[in-house]
């Protein structure tokens, strides 16, 4: 028995409406002739949602949405995950998110080393691999993966005290600064971006303000369930066409201009942002959450300083060397220019991230195939 | 992972609330939630954090912003049409029609203003 | 690429998804004596149909390492019954005729836990006339093998077999109940996840529910399966393919708890992967569709029964979900999600 009201949550699925907001995206982009219009959006969850939805099939054909680098498991470099494997084959516990397990290193995975005996624990929540670390007499190590929406937790984790056998080895990133580089990719045809609700929860949407005015694009920030997504590119595609570079945001029942402070606070008490590599994309200036020397203690990097700088630096396959998952990431290559696309790279056998990862590019495009992405259009294949 | 979910709070006990979940309850940590909350309230769940006191009154804003959306597409269509059957006439005024068929200029939510 | 795990069987491998067949395809067929007539191992149907003078011998063998022994709406012991009658059924034998079960125990096991499942073991024979004939018992160290595993074999007749592959276009596609159940319910009590549901199992014999089906459809019934490890979307993706049909099913019309709905959402997992232990996916041809589904209704375990999908000539082998905002396609398991849970 429960009197919660169901409205709130089924009207932001309400496939009548969904109907009409398809319908004003196929007005907006039908007055425009050309190329289609090119937007992008940088969050697995967003992909995540427009495929659960099939909202694909349904866009109109003038309109080209690309997943950028914002699948978290699919933008962890390669050393990354190798460090986690070899604090696994030293004997350590690592927890990780489920999403991280299989994604291939410069040779093996986190699955690779549990099916060899090392203990991995798939967990939901940072909470969990506390909980794991009081109930083990050995070593613990979260290996903390995600961006900022997921960052913000482990440092809430952290400040509200950990025992002494866990540690953190943190793989967190920070989105905005690689939608600069990604605008500013030699190629780029981007026209608009659509930007993460849950992160923006987090950041406000102040944030986007410096970016739309030096890169003269479009942000709007959006949510995840269907309305919110058709409603969030309606508006892109608005500000597109008008050709006005501004920050909308689609999203105000759960992010402010400022955002959540006390969350922000907490980020930056324990984490600081540095350079560094996203696998594929190459470098980020400020794209990586480190955590700050006063967290040295639980920096598992120190604590297994031993296991990781022993750990056999294994050159990249040559299988690896041919991944463009950085390209399609940035959106300037599709799946279909990948040498090993569909050949050597399947999602049984994945070389690059972007097919190991459910929200990955390569893994949804290799699901839906060429033969039927253009035909699952309104109207058949284009 | 429990990925940006919402769900409604059933009581607390100093930084942990018991939450509902459409059915299912899971206990959620407040540690960084943006703004008080008590019993009742609705809460953006992600990883086990509360990351978000939802106002209800926000689920009428946001739609009120789809309706909006819809009716902005409409009238853009609706103007754009005059305005090529404009051109087609020969008519000057066509630029300006475009231009303010486009939307209110700067940021923030649609319709102008802070909730 | 070649990676250790090439040489290793990995946890997916019984997910009950591609994986799985891969494996049976690549290690277990290639050494398995065919069939002279009847439906054998690389049919890779529920069960196994020998014919006889008069009628048809319905086999089938079953492992089962569900973790916790004990869930909200039942236990091993009750599973292990009921997912070896339910296998029967689907296959046309709604009167199952004897079970053996080989018990596997770990040293230490307390002697009430097996006391308990055996309990649940025998009550669940006795409520569906079954007896249990032959059985193994074998002891392994402790650490050896995790509490208790049980396998069983099932065995009855059966006028005609019913296999998975049947289908053809036009044919309507019907759910015996909710989805999902099973799978969450043993998810959901798992400590680690600290959610509270009150979420149960669906675990049951419905050997009935396919007695029905028969009655009601006779030779209009095409197909069944049981919807277990992969889920439905692995249980359709099968009959699609062995069928050469496409189905489309219809998400808005599927019969899901708003339990189910919540955990799904929580976790991050589809309730069309995960596994159901009291239902039955059937595939009727479309003029006996609604005599049967309304006859399913009818009965206590079929209370949600509802017409789901239908096949169609396109797209052999696949199975397209129509969302309510779009299409996408539904695609059978890769990976093992919930681990344990069968």
């Amino acid at each position: 028995m429960s009197e919660r009201p169901e409205l709130p949550r089924l009207e932001f699925r309400d496939p009548a409406r969904a109907r009409e907001l398809v319908e004003g995206l196929r007005l907006a982009v039908d007055r425009v002739e050309g190329p289609p219009i090119t937007l992008m959006h940088v969050c697995g969850s967003h992909e995540q949602a427009i495929a659960r939805y099939g909202l694909r099939s349904v866009l109109p054909r003038g309109l080209e949405v690309i997943m950028g680098p914002g699948c978290p498991v699919c933008i962890t470099d390669v050393p990354e995950v190798d460090e986690a494997v070899a604090i696994a084959r030293s004997g350590a516990r690592v927890a990780t998110y489920g999403d991280m397990l299989r994604v291939p290193g410069s040779r093996d995975s986190l699955a690779d080393a549990q099916a060899e005996g090392a203990q991995i624990d798939v967990v939901y929540g940072v909470d969990q691999a506390v909980e794991l670390a009081k109930s083990s007499s050995g070593e613990l190590v979260f290996f903390a993966s995600g961006f900022e929406t997921t960052a913000v937790a482990t440092a809430a984790a952290l400040l509200a005290g950990v025992p002494s056998n866990f540690s953190v080895l943190c793989a967190h990133k920070y989105i905005p600064p690689v939608m600069e580089i990604v605008a500013e990719m030699p190629g780029s045809r981007i026209q608009g971006f659509l930007a993460a609700g849950h992160a923006a929860t987090i950041t406000g949407w102040g944030v986007f303000e410096g970016f739309v005015r030096r890169q003269g694009l479009p942000v709007v920030v959006a949510g995840f369930e269907p309305l919110d997504i058709l409603a969030g590119l309606l508006r892109l595609v608005q500000r597109i066409v008008a050709g006005e570079a501004t920050v909308d945001n689609a999203f105000p029942r759960c992010v402010s201009k400022d955002g959540n402070l006390r969350a922000q606070r907490a980020l930056w008490q324990v984490f600081r942002r540095v350079g560094g590599c996203w696998r594929g994309i190459a470098h980020v200036p400020n794209g990586n959450l480190r955590l700050r020397d006063e967290w040295a203690a639980l920096d598992a990097r120190l604590r297994f300083r031993a296991e990781i700088a022993s750990m056999a630096r294994q050159a990249p396959s040559a299988l690896v060397s041919r991944c463009v998952c950085g390209e399609i990431m940035a959106g300037i290559a599709s799946p279909a220019d990948c040498s090993l696309f569909g050949r050597e790279c399947l999602p049984s056998d994945p070389v690059g991230a972007c097919m190991v990862s459910m929200e990955g590019t390569c893994r949804i495009w290799h699901r839906y195939g060429t033969r039927t992405r253009p035909s699952d259009r309104v109207g058949g294949p284009r | 992972m429990c990925l940006g979910v919402p769900g409604r709070i059933l009581s607390i006990e100093g930084l942990v609330a018991e939450v509902d979940f459409w059915g299912v309850r899971k206990a959620i940590r407040l540690d960084i939630v943006d703004a008080p909350v008590a019993s009742g309230d609705y809460i953006l769940n992600h990883v086990g954090y509360a990351i978000r006191r939802i106002p209800l009154e926000e689920v009428a804003e946001t739609l009120a912003l789809y309706e909006a959306l819809i009716r902005l597409a409409e009238r853009d269509d609706l103007m754009a049409r005059d305005v090529r059957g404009e051109i087609a006439a020969g008519g000057s005024s066509a630029g300006s029609a475009l231009q303010a068929a486009g939307g209110e200029p700067g940021g923030g939510e649609i319709g102008g203003g802070d909730v | 690429m070649k990676r250790s795990s090439e040489a290793r069987i990995m946890l997916r491998h019984g997910a009950g998804g591609a994986a799985m067949r891969e494996l049976i395809e690549e290690v277990f067929l290639p050494g398995a004596q065919p069939l002279s007539a009847g439906i054998g191992l690389e049919a890779m149907d529920d069960g196994a149909a020998l014919p006889l003078e008069g009628g048809w011998l319905i086999l089938t063998t079953d492992a089962h390492v569900v973790k916790p022994l004990f869930f909200p709406g039942g236990d091993i012991g009750k599973l292990a019954v009921c997912g070896t009658v339910n296998d029967l059924a689907v296959m046309g034998a709604t009167k199952p005729l004897a079970l053996t079960c080989s018990l596997i125990l770990e040293e230490g096991l307390s002697r009430s836990v097996l006391e308990r499942v055996w309990g649940s073991l025998s009550e669940s024979c006795a409520q569906v006339g079954l007896p249990l004939v032959a059985g193994d018992t074998k002891i392994m160290g402790r650490g050896e093998i995790d509490g208790l595993v049980i396998a069983t074999t099932g065995v009855a007749l059966a006028p005609r077999p019913i296999s998975d592959a049947g289908l053809r276009p036009g044919d309507q596609l019907l759910v015996t109940g909710t989805l999902g159940d099973h799978g969450f319910a043993v998810m959901a009590t798992r400590h680690a996840l600290q959610i509270g549901s009150e979420l149960e199992s669906d675990v049951a014999p419905v050997h009935e529910l396919a007695r029905i089906a028969l009655e009601i459809a006779g030779e209009d019934l095409v197909a069944m399966k049981d919807p277990t490890r992969g889920g439905l979307a692995s249980a359709l993706t099968e009959m699609a393919r062995k069928g050469g049909v496409g189905i489309l099913l219809a998400e808005p019309r599927l019969p899901i708890r708003p339990e189910v709905r919540a955990l799904s959402e929580l976790l991050g997992i589809d309730p069309l992967h995960v596994a159901c232990e009291g239902r039955i996916v059937m595939g009727v041809r479309a003029a006996r569709a609604e005599a049967l589904v309304e006859a399913l209704r009818r009965h206590p375990q079929g209370r949600d029964a509802a017409i789901v999908g239908e096949c169609v000539s396109e797209r052999g082998g696949e199975v397209i979900l129509e969302t309510g905002f779009g299409r996408r396609p539904l695609f059978e398991l890769d990976g093992e999600p919930l681990p344990r849970i069968c």
